[in-house]
């Protein structure tokens, strides 16, 4: 069994603003902005594609309002 | 009985404020108190009691210079003269919003403008009615004396303290340049960072302690209703004020049919002015206000209950305190003022001859 | 083992795979920023080194006049707000009164380079030992986007609708060179945090700003060009290419003094 680095990302739908910076600082482009929006009427960002996340955090580290938790792993494949 | 020294009034202000166990001054030079400054620089507090004197780039500097002290919980003082404090009262407004302590001096000068180096009391109003931004009192203290440019700083400081307020040492040229015999009081130790915490801790940003939220120091809320509810205790505040720490003098009341008020230098003269107009047989006396605010409209309504015929108000200026004795005594006796301006001092036969014409015979 | 979503988010998701979560040193409260606003990053950032350095209880920080007038709300240390422009004051009488506390202000363009810039000049000109977070973003962003003496040439503003005209207007000031030209300040960088690679750089930076007040060094005063898109009237990517095409070009990043020295020519 091989092992990959694993990683996965929670976001505060309700506290996210919207602003897509996430999207754009994402190396794999697996965050997207959803098209419902929450309860401040903002379409919230979403994490639609957890296999290629490697947990480099830059989701997180841009979001100015901290709505974003990274997890990472090395788990076997 | 304390250490007996000759000393112009500036001067022992800036001695008291380092017996009084100050911890910081901060100011900018300006006439007629640039002696506070200069005092404190030569007497290097800071290896006395430890106490900070900084010479600020501004007045607007110096007083968000007490702002941030009074706020980290220390005693900070500042001094200046009208122009001077004209600066300050962004921060004194501040300061009164976010309910810090601090002392204050202002040596009057007189104004509009740049006005004249001369001394002068057409601050009053600035000083007793607010005279920054929104709605707040200052607690004002009027010296008469060197003695009292000494003694009312411990005293200032206990008073900023207990209401969390800042104090006003309204003082004038000729009380800050005069020379007197002065008795000073014992040092006060000044207060230990964890005395500061332990005394100012639950209020002020000493760095957060275990076991209480962040204390945060500011004038800001934007909710209305908060922000009248702080408005209404900021007055319920001065209302205790106003119940518990008014302070006068009174000089040959006893008898007196008529009175002068007046504060400060003007005290000193109009002193004079009832010895000479006492020795014409006319029966006055001297009401001296020491707290402007609050101000003791009850003595004066006492007075005016026990029959009083007439109150002058002597003041260096064009008749600012007069107001408030109008609405002490209203129309219940004869309300009259006299002074000069513009550094011309009134001589205590020209008070009497006030007090004749204006009061007696008018 | 086919790894779908949810399986992964079993593997992954535990407390002991956390890197990165919001410090607790952020309040739970929504910050009041627009969206994409770089004053949020800007303070992660900053109260992320507060914590990390220990220094939770040793804090005393100042919030300034705009939009981060509010920051005492978010940053969870003992905070006070004052007046505008006058932070640089605070900050001397708080640190000269509390030597051993980590004692920052934080501070917009207009309230740092235009109502005080005396206070900010006198400040790093004496050397206090604070440190001075300058968020830059070339306008007036609480008060609806007027001119600010850091706003560029022939951009528009609200009070500069046709675009700053620098024969009437002047040019952009440069505070960071100033102060870094004065004796007082021991290190001034000028950083950005639009990207992560910025934001990490712009970490690193502040950490050396504080690292340098601990050890009584002099001013440390870290400028952050950033972003005001609600102030620029552009979506926040947008924003955030904008400032990279033209508030870079101008505001070059990168530190200017270092242990005292400076090491950039200044232009
Ligand atoms: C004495 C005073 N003058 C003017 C204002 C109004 N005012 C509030 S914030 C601000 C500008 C803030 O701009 P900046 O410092 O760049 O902060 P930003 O909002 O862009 O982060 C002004 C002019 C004020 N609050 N106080
Ligand atoms: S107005 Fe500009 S500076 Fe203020 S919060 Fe919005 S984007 Fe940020
Ligand atoms: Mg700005």
């Amino acid at each position: 069994m091989a092992k990959k680095v694993q990683g996965y990302i929670e976001i505060d739908k309700e506290k996210c603003k919207g602003c897509e910076l996430c999207v754009v600082a994402c190396p794999k482009d697996i965050i997207r902005m959803s098209k419902d929006v929450n309860g401040k009427g903002y379409h919230y960002a979403e994490f639609f594609n957890p296999e290629p996340c490697v947990g480099c955090a830059d989701c997180a580290v841009v979001c100015p309002d901290g709505v974003i938790t990274v997890y990472r792993a090395r788990i076997e494949v | 009985m304390g250490e007996l020294r000759l000393m112009k009034g500036n001067e022992a202000f800036a001695e008291a404020l380092i017996r009084a166990g100050a911890d910081g001054y901060f100011g900018y030079p300006i006439t007629p108190q640039s002696e506070v400054i200069e005092y404190l620089m030569a007497e290097k507090p800071h290896e006395r009691t430890g106490m900070v004197v900084l010479q600020a780039e501004s007045e607007l500097a110096s007083i968000n210079m007490l702002y941030g002290g009074a706020g980290a919980g220390k005693k900070v003082a500042t001094s200046s003269s009208s122009p001077g404090i004209s600066l300050m009262l962004e921060g004194i407004s501040y300061m009164a919003g976010a309910e810090l302590p601090c002392v204050i001096l202002n040596v009057q000068r007189g104004g509009p403008g740049l006005g004249t180096i001369q001394p002068s009391q057409s601050d009053y109003f600035q000083a007793t009615k607010g005279g920054g931004h929104g709605d707040y009192r200052l607690l004002v203290l009027a010296p008469a004396s060197v003695q009292e440019m000494s003694d009312f700083v411990p005293l200032a400081f206990d008073l900023a303290f207990k209401y969390r307020n800042p104090v006003m040492i309204l003082s004038d040229g000729v009380i800050g340049q005069m020379m007197e015999k002065v008795e000073l009081f014992d040092p006060i130790p000044r207060w230990t960072d964890e005395e500061v915490i332990e005394k100012n801790g639950d209020w002020a940003t000493v760095g957060k302690r275990p076991g209480r939220e962040r204390n945060i120091i500011t004038s800001l809320d934007l909710d209305p209703y908060s922000m009248e509810r702080h408005n209404h205790d900021l007055f319920a505040k001065y209302k205790k004020m106003e119940e518990e720490e008014v302070r006068w003098e009174e000089l040959n009341t006893e008898d007196a049919e008529y009175f002068i008020v007046a504060y400060g230098s003007a005290s000193r003269i109009s002193q004079k002015a009832i010895d000479l107009a006492r020795a014409e047989g006319i029966k006055v006396g001297l009401i001296r206000p020491i707290t402007l605010y609050p101000f003791p409209y009850k003595v004066l309504q006492e007075k005016v209950q026990k029959g009083a015929k007439g109150f002058l108000t002597v003041e260096l200026n064009m008749g600012q305190m007069i107001e408030d004795v109008q609405l002490a005594v209203k129309d219940n006796a004869k309300v009259e003022f006299f002074g000069h301006v513009g550094g011309v001092i009134p001589t205590p036969e020209e008070v009497v001859e006030a007090l004749k014409t204006k009061i007696i015979g008018g | 083992m086919e790894l779908t979503a949810d399986k992964i988010k079993e593997l992954v998701v535990k407390p002991e795979n956390k890197v990165y979560a919001k410090t607790p040193l952020l309040t739970d409260k929504t910050l009041s920023y627009c969206p994409g606003c770089g004053h949020g990053v800007a303070h992660r950032i900053l109260m992320e080194l507060v914590e990390e350095m220990g220094l939770e209880n040793d804090t005393i920080g100042i919030a300034p006049v705009g939009c981060s007038v509010l920051a005492y709300e978010f940053m969870n240390v003992d905070m006070q707000e004052a007046a505008h422009g006058r932070a640089p004051a605070l900050a001397t009488a708080i640190k000269r009164l509390w030597p051993g506390k980590f004692v920052f202000t934080y501070q917009g363009d207009g309230d740092l380079a235009a109502i005080g810039g005396n206070e900010t000049l006198h400040a790093c000109n004496r050397g206090e030992n604070i440190t001075i977070i300058f968020i830059n973003n070339g306008i007036y962003g609480m008060t609806g986007g007027q001119m600010a003496p850091t706003t560029l040439p022939g951009m528009r503003t609200s009070t500069s609708p046709y675009g700053r005209d620098t024969h009437m207007m002047g040019n952009p000031l440069k505070m960071t060179e100033i102060v870094a030209m004065l004796p007082g300040t021991y290190f001034v960088t000028r950083q950005a945090v639009h990207t992560a690679k910025h934001a990490r750089k712009a970490k690193k930076a502040i950490k050396k700003a504080i690292e340098v007040q601990l050890e009584g060094k002099g001013t440390s005063f870290v400028e952050i060009v950033s972003n005001c898109n609600s102030g620029w009237k552009m979506t926040p990517v947008k924003a955030n290419q904008w400032l990279e095409e033209n508030m870079l070009d101008y505001y070059h990043l990168g530190d200017i003094k270092v242990d005292g020295k400076l090491v950039k020519e200044i232009v």
